[in-house]
């Protein structure tokens, strides 16, 4: 195997180091993962550290994604950059418009001559971070989509097939109103990421498009679109059972996460990397499904699309060619299937990879872990299209929040799915046309 | 402010000033003016395409339908949570003041809530009165009463301030025991033996040699409540349901650090400064002479 | 000396300490139970006593990955705080006591200047502060942690209000006395505002601890971590489950402090400390 023999390659280099070991280079790596996230990073950038003298990477927790971009940018201005920072996938819009204050990834690879591909990459996961024209921009790093979770002792309970998950809308519809019905948890259905999962992810699995510019890829005058009909009726059948008491809107972002491990609500949809949570939290049986889809929109859905954060590589006057180069290295050893299928396996997100995804499939970790698989099933559908790389969308945390804002609205009755969503296209329009300015476009 | 000054001399008062000046120039006026020029400017997260813009960031901001309202909401927040916060400190401090056993335990007891970081309150708070999940939430829901403040705007509105005023009365708890302590005794004395019953001595005697604490604390707790509350608005509620307590600075922040907008969220901070400014003159003008 | 105890006091005061205390009592009961059972809103207010030991084990190894203990972290938000809190003071101090005793040009000018430096919020004027510090060098330093956070006009103001308030009889008296400005200082202003600089120590210790946004981009050596940098390390930014538990022993850790320094400073609580009778 091409790749065990470069691991092996790799260790075996640094068992031979030379007689005298010069001072490793250092490259600063700023990041927002923390807790046993943390943990598994620190170990991983251990084991670069180890496996060559070369380089020193130091991995520096910085706050959320929010605060951690804020500390990034107020660095660069002082011209005291980090090498590497993690930037959350909404941020990419404004980290492609940031010009010379980050080398992108296509840059790095032609100038360090470091072995990464973009073509071992998963290609839903290298679309978002890439170009246009497929280059790759930024580092796929921690990735998850968003599934849907159901507590299988409630299906039970309620005369529903616990390995069945509903597989379409109309299905889910029956099913939230059957366990609403037999009144066996509190809330039928509820949600995590409500506008991440119910827009965004719901239009790249029927092929819908979020905004014109194939969803900004191609433009910065790009449009929203979510006030189509697909997305007013899916809003409005949200709202629909949300009136009937099927069900349940608990808030924004991860805020509705409890309601699901406490097991009253007995459908959720939530990111696949909830897993581990849900392992140390829920006192019920629990599976993962794919997404449910509208048979009206489309067919056979398509790949959902990846959420999480990338790796980018930043400039400062005076950074030398050499320490580009360790940033290189390190990337390239984070694409490594070892690494991949590791980082994937401890932490609950995606393997970014190929190779890491068929190293993992070999360990038996799906196999062990039922259901694990999903996610990469899902993002592995094809084909990847204009509507299912992603979204390239400036401001795009506003988008969300304004997106949240009129739904919540239209739940209190003030308006329906249709006003809902034309007001929040004009306010998001305005707030992309005001993003397209200060970036000079 | 004319009585006061007994001495004359130019050069000790200057040095007495420097160190603050000093460091209020430094670490204060001249970022501030640099956020005052960008607000004048339309710029991305980088600063790589600085334009000068003119008044444009803030005809935005008063063009934009939402901002009246948020106005309104901003001012109807600040007011309620320096009330509460005030009052019920004022209440605590006066009781604490008094020569009853253990109150050295009290005040320690309730000094402690300004202890706990805003983050890890939010927190707490979350777990006490999450509809679901929370310990008094899932009571209140269970009694029939509908608590649910992720969807109800007057539910939300109430508990952000009811979060907000929390830390806020053991701060201004400490300051009022603190002024009571420096009334002169011999004042109390006097007045008790002049027959003041305590109702009346309070409304008569303290509360008016309070005022010195009094004036500033409302100074404080307004600057408080306009400023530093983002972070627990944001961790209770995001600003939501709908925009229902998306205060001046929540907007400020998410504009800010969330969108990296930071030309517009200048231009909405001097706005915001340029109001606190202009209250807290009023406050000087009609309050400072009386309090003094 | 009253003999009754005083009824009406201890209600008022019971009532308030289990409506402001009780979140704190929270946070020492989940401390010692399960995260995934917290996560899950099984937080009960019964603290498992058996697993006490939840502390020292976060006090040696440190709150998220064992990499800088805990103890570390508290040392360091400790001599921010006492920095912060020592350097407003006396700052604030002689400012006010410039300002309302002195007849000189720039008075109201220079009140102005420092008091709107309460007015524009930290988060604005992070980035070009960051780039201020950058230019002296001071990024990463515990001067770096300190320095920038003085600049503010809360403590300036409180004692403007506290020398204002002085009784005019004082004032003349110490001026029939011919008393110079340094004696003034020391002999009046100081015991006269005793109490209120107890009361200013003890808030902006705790102002100074618990910072956040500010150390976090000063920081960049992990060594410089305060407290609260280590306890919101911990709660979720994904979804992995949050350790409640030791986030939340870490808090209670994170309050003592605080508290020692209210305890510590009672002793000036006192009553008295006006009588300056010549």
């Amino acid at each position: 195997m091409k790749r065990r023999s470069l691991l092996a390659g790799t260790a075996a280099l640094a068992l031979t180091r030379p007689a005298f070991a010069a001072t490793p280079t250092k490259v600063v790596f700023w990041h927002s993962m923390n807790g046993p996230l943390g943990d598994e990073l620190d170990r991983l950038i251990a084991r670069f550290n180890a496996a060559q003298s070369a380089y020193e990477v130091v991995g520096i927790f910085k706050g959320g994604y929010a605060e951690a971009l804020t500390a990034a940018i107020a660095a660069w201005r002082a011209g005291q950059a980090p090498h590497i920072v993690q930037v959350f996938e909404v941020g990419t819009g404004s980290m492609i418009a940031a010009g010379p204050a980050v080398k992108q990834l296509w840059q790095l690879v032609q100038e360090s001559g470091a072995p990464i591909k973009p073509e071992s990459y998963i290609a839903s996961v290298r679309g978002y971070y890439s170009l246009a024209d497929g280059r790759m921009a930024s580092m796929p790093f921690n990735s998850s989509t968003a599934v849907m979770w159901y507590n299988q002792d409630a299906f039970e309970k309620a005369g529903l097939d616990p390995a069945k998950p509903p597989a379409t809308w109309p299905e889910l519809v029956e099913a939230a109103e059957t366990l609403h019905a037999k009144k066996v948890t509190e809330y039928a259905l509820t949600t995590s990421w409500p506008t991440w999962i119910h827009f965004e992810q719901f239009a790249a699995i029927h092929n819908l498009p979020y905004a014109t510019e194939a969803d900004g890829f191609k433009g910065l005058n790009a449009e929203l679109l979510v006030d189509a009909a697909p997305f007013v009726n899916n809003l409005q059948r949200l709202l629909d059972m949300a009136k009937a008491g099927s069900f349940k809107y608990a808030g924004r972002d991860s805020l509705p996460d409890p309601i699901f491990y406490s097991g009253q609500a007995a459908i959720t949809f939530n990111s696949s990397s909830s897993r581990s949570a849900l392992v140390k939290s829920a006192k019920f049986r629990f599976a993962d499904a794919y997404l449910p889809y509208d048979p009206q929109v489309i067919a056979k859905p398509i790949n959902s699309i990846i959420g999480g954060a990338s790796l980018w590589t930043m400039t400062a006057p005076h950074r030398t060619a050499e320490e580009y180069k360790g940033v290189a290295a390190f990337f390239a050893f984070l694409g490594q299937p070892v690494q991949d299928a590791e980082w994937a396996s401890v932490t609950g997100y995606v393997p970014v990879t190929f190779g890491g995804s068929d190293l993992m499939k070999q360990q038996g970790y799906f196999g062990k872990n039922a259901g694990a698989d999903l996610p990469i099933l899902q993002l592995e559908r094809l084909p990847v299209t204009d509507n299912s790389r992603g979204i390239r969308l400036g401001n795009m945390p506003e988008i969300r929040i304004i997106i949240e804002e009129e739904w919540e609205k239209a739940l209190g009755g003030q308006q329906d799915a249709k006003t809902a969503l034309a007001n929040a296209v004009s306010r998001g329009n305005a707030v992309l046309r005001s993003f397209q300015r200060s970036v000079g476009g | 402010m004319e009585r006061r000054t007994i001495f004359g001399g130019r050069l000790l008062p200057a040095a007495l000033v420097l160190p603050q000046l000093l460091v209020t120039v430094l670490f204060f006026l001249l970022p501030a003016g640099e956020a005052i020029y960008q607000s004048f400017t339309v710029t991305d997260a980088f600063g790589l395409h600085t334009r000068f813009a003119g008044w444009a960031n803030f005809s935005a901001i008063f063009a934009d339908p939402t901002y009246l309202a948020a106005l309104a909401r901003t001012g109807i927040f600040c007011a309620l949570v320096t009330l509460l916060a005030l009052a019920l400190a004022l209440l605590l401090a006066v009781f604490a003041d008094r020569e009853i056993r253990g109150r050295a335990i009290y005040r320690t007891l309730l000094i402690w809530p300004y202890a706990v970081a805003p983050a890890v309150s939010a927190v707490l708070w979350v777990f006490m009165m999450h509809p679901e999940v929370g310990i008094v939430g899932r009571l209140l829901n269970r009694a029939g009463l509908h608590w649910d403040y992720t969807l109800n705007p007057i539910q939300a509105r109430g508990f952000v301030i009811v979060a907000s005023a929390w830390t806020q009365v053991s701060y201004n708890f400490v300051f009022f025991l603190a002024g009571l302590q420096s009334i002169s005794p011999a004042v109390i004395e006097a007045a008790r033996m002049d027959g003041a019953r305590g109702l009346h001595r309070f409304r008569t005697i303290i509360f008016p040699l309070l005022m010195p604490t009094t004036f500033f604390l409302l100074i404080v707790n307004l600057v408080y409540a306009a400023f530093e509350t983002f972070g627990t608005i944001m961790a209770l509620t995001r600003g939501g349901p709908g925009q229902a307590t998306e205060t001046l600075v929540v907007k400020v922040y998410r504009d800010g650090v969330v969108n990296l907008d930071l030309s517009g969220s200048a231009a909405q901070s001097v706005v915001l400064m340029l109001l606190v400014i202009g209250l807290t003159a009023l406050q000087f003008r009609f309050l400072d002479r009386r309090a003094n | 000396m009253r003999t009754r105890t005083d009824w009406l006091a201890h209600a008022v005061l019971g009532l308030g300490v289990i409506l402001f205390a009780f979140p704190v009592w929270l946070i020492f009961a989940g401390a010692t139970q399960d995260a995934g059972a917290i996560n899950r809103g099984d937080l009960s207010l019964l603290p498992r006593l058996s697993h006490l030991g939840i502390f020292f084990s976060v006090l040696r190894h440190g709150g998220a990955d064992g990499k800088i203990p805990v103890w570390h972290m508290l040392m360091i938000s400790a001599g921010m705080a006492l920095g912060i809190a020592i350097g407003k003071i006396v700052i604030s101090f002689l400012s006010a006591y410039a300002v309302v005793f002195f007849r000189f040009l720039f008075r109201r000018i220079a009140f102005w200047t420092i008091f709107i430096t309460l007015m524009l919020p930290v988060e604005v004027r992070i980035i070009p502060t960051y780039a201020v510090m950058a230019n002296f060098g001071m990024i990463n330093s515990f001067a770096g942690l300190t320095v920038p956070l003085l600049a503010s006009a809360t403590a300036t103001l409180l004692f403007r209000q506290v020398f204002l308030a002085i009784p005019d009889e004082l004032v003349e008296a110490a001026r029939m006395d011919g008393a110079g400005p340094i004696r003034f200082l020391r002999d009046i202003l100081v015991p006269v505002s005793a109490a209120n600089i107890a009361a200013l120590f003890v808030i902006l210790f705790v102002y100074g601890w618990n910072q956040y946004l500010w150390p976090l981009l000063v920081a960049t050596d992990p060594r410089l971590d305060t407290i609260v940098i280590g306890i919101v390390q911990l709660i979720d930014a994904g979804s992995v489950l949050t350790p409640w538990n030791r986030m939340m022993a870490m808090s209670l850790l994170a309050i003592i402090p605080p508290v020692v320094v209210v305890v510590a400073m009672q002793r000036w609580f006192v009553r008295g400390l006006t009588e300056v009778e010549k």
